[in-house]
């Protein structure tokens, strides 16, 4: 089927003409190069994005914010082990995903002319293939845009951030993965025809165009070179580096904390045992002081059975201490020393060892995230804490007092802080 | 199997590769549909797009095209358009916090203090120009000798 002729033979002037575009860089193994590099890259950004996903435990209670069951069937029991595995994996995500940009710049940069080919299709088999390429180009800004946007808390959009990156992402992994099947013939020939990494070899005054390809990439009259390829791949690299320096101390933390010059999250508020992120302060979640006051009690359920507790009452109970991190979907982490009750104390108390799950409940009155439900798994580690001290002082009123939820490799917000109730699931 | 390829232009798992990723996109675009402002989402996977292919892209290809030209030797225009080049890439990306669009908020959040990503942003810049102009001058020295 012949679909040129729906378009005039002449391509209208402007970036459709041949010898619009004059890099003598572009041509195929440019783009492939650049292409498998950020294959690499994207590859383990969706992967941690999507394990992300999982670590939430969207299948408990009302842990799902991506509408229950309208989620890919890819969660399971998120490990306990090892307990930085969530810094880990927000930290690859967040960090990758943003050091990734300057190669998808110079990647779309190399394909820009595909853009105004002419005539626009000529087959079926093009009309169908550049829709494809449209949610390709069209996800991949999506994501890094809206994932750079909600790590900076600059919320200029109206929806709802994790639902519309969760979706997002599938149309960006169906789109790359076609995309990488049907060019990955290019791909090869283009290695195979000027080697992987010979390019690299050219000083500028070798840096001819590759031959003229039937995809138009290479400029049909191209003007002299003022960089080489291996200029073109170190500038990346140089944006890429400086990203990461830029981004990854709120991750690492340490030294390399003050290291993030541009990093939203590594601020160190004030000094003392309590000088250390906070997600959301009291004032921001709308917890009051008497709220937290002599009339707190914790309540512990199981079924219809509820027994109350005075944080005096928990600090008699066997006290334990672990240091874990605490580990933002945002990317920024910080590991400090927590002292409070077991989770399987309190299970014990309880009489509910033997609990499918826990439903946690803050304080806090309103919002999504006021509540989290635990696996046993989770509840039943030996380092899952109800917490009420932290590097030996009482926690402070932004850090969760009188009690906050502490658990190994869980995402940050399911941390709940000022717990009010810990309401355990019998197994039926 | 010939007949396909005259008509649709290309191989069967062509066509089969792009029905199951179209099929696939499909599903999540179905689950956004009933979501909270739907039309916002679109409008942000369009305009995202239309921002880099039409705006951004233009515009840096056009600053480079310029500068390029007005460059007195091919040899200087590298020393400008590298630590150009990375200040931009660092305010594309951070420009909320370094344009104090989002820094309150930040604030609102956190109860810390977010302030100064644009003092440190501008040092960084220095610096990026002052190394290039550094190997610009070495560089040339050597060059010369």
């Amino acid at each position: 089927m012949n679909l040129a002729r729906l378009f005039p033979a002449t391509a209208p002037p402007g970036p459709f003409r041949p010898g619009f575009f004059k890099s003598p860089l572009r041509g195929p193994w440019l783009t492939a190069i650049l292409g498998s590099l950020l294959l690499v890259a994207m590859t383990i950004v969706a992967l941690t994005g999507f394990l992300s996903h999982a670590a939430y435990m969207p299948d408990l209670g009302r842990n799902a914010i991506v509408p229950a069951g309208a989620d890919l069937p890819l969660t399971f029991g998120w490990p306990l082990h090892p307990s930085w595995l969530y810094a880990l994996n927000q930290g690859l995500h967040v960090t990758l995903g943003i050091i990734v940009i300057p190669l998808v710049l110079a990647k779309l940069w190399s394909v820009i002319p595909r853009l105004f080919a002419w005539p626009p299709v000529a087959t079926p088999a093009m009309a169908i293939e550049r829709l494809a390429i449209g949610l390709l180009v069209s996800s991949a800004v999506f994501q890094l845009a809206t994932g750079v946007a909600d790590a900076q808390n600059y919320y200029l959009f109206k929806f709802n951030f994790v639902v519309a990156h969760y979706y997002g992402a599938i149309v960006f992994v169906a789109s790359m993965a076609v995309h990488v099947i049907v060019k990955m013939p290019v791909v090869l020939r283009a290695y195979s025809e000027r080697g992987v990494l010979a390019p690299l070899r050219d000083d500028l005054a070798h840096t001819v165009p590759e031959p003229r390809d039937e995809d138009g990439l290479v400029a049909a009259e191209p003007a002299a070179p003022s960089i080489t390829r291996r200029g073109l791949l170190g500038l990346v690299g140089a944006g890429s580096g400086l990203l990461l320096v830029a981004t990854a101390g709120q991750t690492i933390g340490g030294p390399l904390r003050r290291l993030a010059f541009l990093a939203p999250r590594a601020e160190q508020p004030g000094s003392g045992p309590n000088a250390f992120q906070v997600n959301k302060t009291a004032m921001g979640a709308g917890i009051k002081p008497k709220m937290t006051g002599a009339d707190y009690r914790l309540t512990v359920g199981l079924g219809n059975r509820t027994q109350a507790f005075s944080r005096e009452d928990l600090l008699g109970m066997p006290q334990r201490t672990e240091t874990l991190p605490i580990a933002c979907v945002e990317g920024w982490s910080t590991t400090q020393t927590w002292t409070g009750v077991p989770l399987a104390e309190l299970a014990r108390v309880a009489g509910a060892t033997g609990a499918r799950a826990v439903l946690v409940e803050s304080l806090q009155p309103a919002g999504i995230l006021n509540q989290a439900t635990l696996s046993r798994d989770q509840f039943s580690d030996d380092r899952a804490l109800l917490a009420l001290k932290v590097n030996g002082a009482d926690l402070s009123l932004d850090h969760g007092y009188p009690a906050r939820i502490i658990v190994p490799a869980l995402p940050g917000v399911h941390n709940t802080k000022w717990v009010k109730a810990l309401t355990f699931e019998s197994k039926a | 199997m010939k007949r396909l390829r005259e008509h649709y232009g290309d191989t069967p798992l062509h066509l089969l590769a792009h029905l199951a990723a179209l099929a696939l996109a499909g599903f999540a675009v179905l689950q956004l549909v009933g979501s909270r402002a739907v039309g916002n989402i679109a409008l942000w996977f369009l305009g995202a797009v239309i921002l880099h292919d039409f705006l951004l892209l233009p515009f840096y290809a056009g600053i480079d095209r310029v500068g390029s030209r007005l460059a007195r030797s091919v040899r200087a225009v590298n020393y400008l358009r590298v630590p150009l080049a990375l200040s931009a890439l660092l305010l594309l990306v951070y420009f909320p916090v370094i344009l104090s669009r989002s820094t309150s908020t930040l604030d609102g959040v956190s109860g810390a203090q977010h302030s100064g990503f644009l003092g440190r942003w501008l040092l960084v810049t220095a610096a990026l120009f002052v190394v290039s102009a550094v190997l610009y001058v070495v560089r040339g020295r050597r060059a010369a000798a």
